[in-house]
């Protein structure tokens, strides 16, 4: 497994380090180039989601990413064991994916269980009250990480919430096209 | 990149050119025009999203916003924006049936002079 870890101040100004570096590090894992925008997104609404609840709760304690490689995993095991790949679990995921974790500190509040018709956001989000800077439900966010992720879990605990994000790893990775080659 | 916002009239519309990424750090300033210019009395829009490089929920929040403020003086916020990387948001938020989403200023501001 590789894995970089980023940490980051509640700023707003912070996410979009945090999208440029999940973008670069997924890039260098072999994701696939069609896949990027989706992971560009996805990371941006989760850092802005926990963003807003940090400034509304604890704005001086960091938001912390985990960028994780886990077809490293996969290879290693295989060097060692001599083995055929074998597509292990980690939390119910299989290996051969990047994973993006995302860890606030803000106490949390269950997010809606459905999510079916964001339009409806509409009535609601009128001027000034707001949830953040956009006037929208955060569950919006959560809603379009939904929609962009292939895999998703949304864990909102007392003392913070953790939101797992991973796709599958492409073949435009030349480490791995060279690994197989020789 | 940063954001950089502009606006100009066209044919009794006022056409708002976004160039660049709008997230949780540059969306204030979008909302901050468009309720500048409503406020100023113009309540034809047409946000030019050609140029944009990123947009995210809290852009679509902006969006949102400044199209109900329009509405309440009758008014209308059309998008231009051929670009699908910037669509699928609309598409994944159920937005499209919201906005009026056109291939060009032109076109916009024909559909709705024909409304």
């Amino acid at each position: 497994m590789a894995l970089v870890q980023l940490t980051i101040s509640a700023l707003p100004a912070h996410v979009r380090t945090a999208r440029l570096m999940a973008t670069a590090v997924a890039r260098r894992a072999g994701i696939a180039e069609s896949a990027l925008d989706e992971i560009r997104l996805a990371v941006g609404e989760a850092c802005s989601r926990a963003v807003e609840a940090h400034r509304v709760h604890c704005p001086g304690r960091p938001i912390q990413l985990d960028l994780i490689d886990r077809a490293d995993t996969t290879r290693e095991a295989d060097a060692s064991s001599g083995k055929p790949a074998e597509r292990a679990s980690h939390n119910g995921k299989a290996a051969q994916r990047f994973e993006v974790v995302v860890f606030d500190c803000a106490p949390a509040k269950e997010p809606a269980t459905a999510f079916e018709d964001p339009a409806a956001e509409l009535d609601i989000a009128d001027g000034a009250p707001s949830d953040g800077v956009s006037g929208l439900s955060p569950d919006v966010g959560l809603a379009v990480i939904l929609g962009l992720a292939d895999e998703v879990s949304i864990e909102p605990h007392e003392d913070g919430t953790v939101v797992r994000m991973s796709w599958p790893l492409g073949k435009s990775d030349p480490d791995a096209d060279s690994e197989l080659v020789g | 990149m940063d954001l950089k916002l502009d606006h100009h009239t066209q044919d009794d519309t006022e056409i708002v050119v976004v160039e660049g990424e709008i997230d949780v750090y540059t969306a204030p300033r979008l909302r901050e025009l468009l309720i500048d210019l409503v406020n100023k009395g113009n309540f034809h829009l047409v946000v030019n999203m050609e140029k944009v490089e990123f947009l995210d929920s809290t852009g679509l929040g902006v969006l949102v916003g400044g199209l109900k403020r329009v509405r309440a003086h009758d008014g209308t916020l059309d998008l231009v924006c051929t670009q699908e990387r910037i669509l699928k948001i609309f598409r994944i938020t159920g937005l499209t049936k919201v906005f009026g989403i056109y291939d060009s200023v032109q076109e916009a501001i024909d559909k709705r002079q024909s409304k």
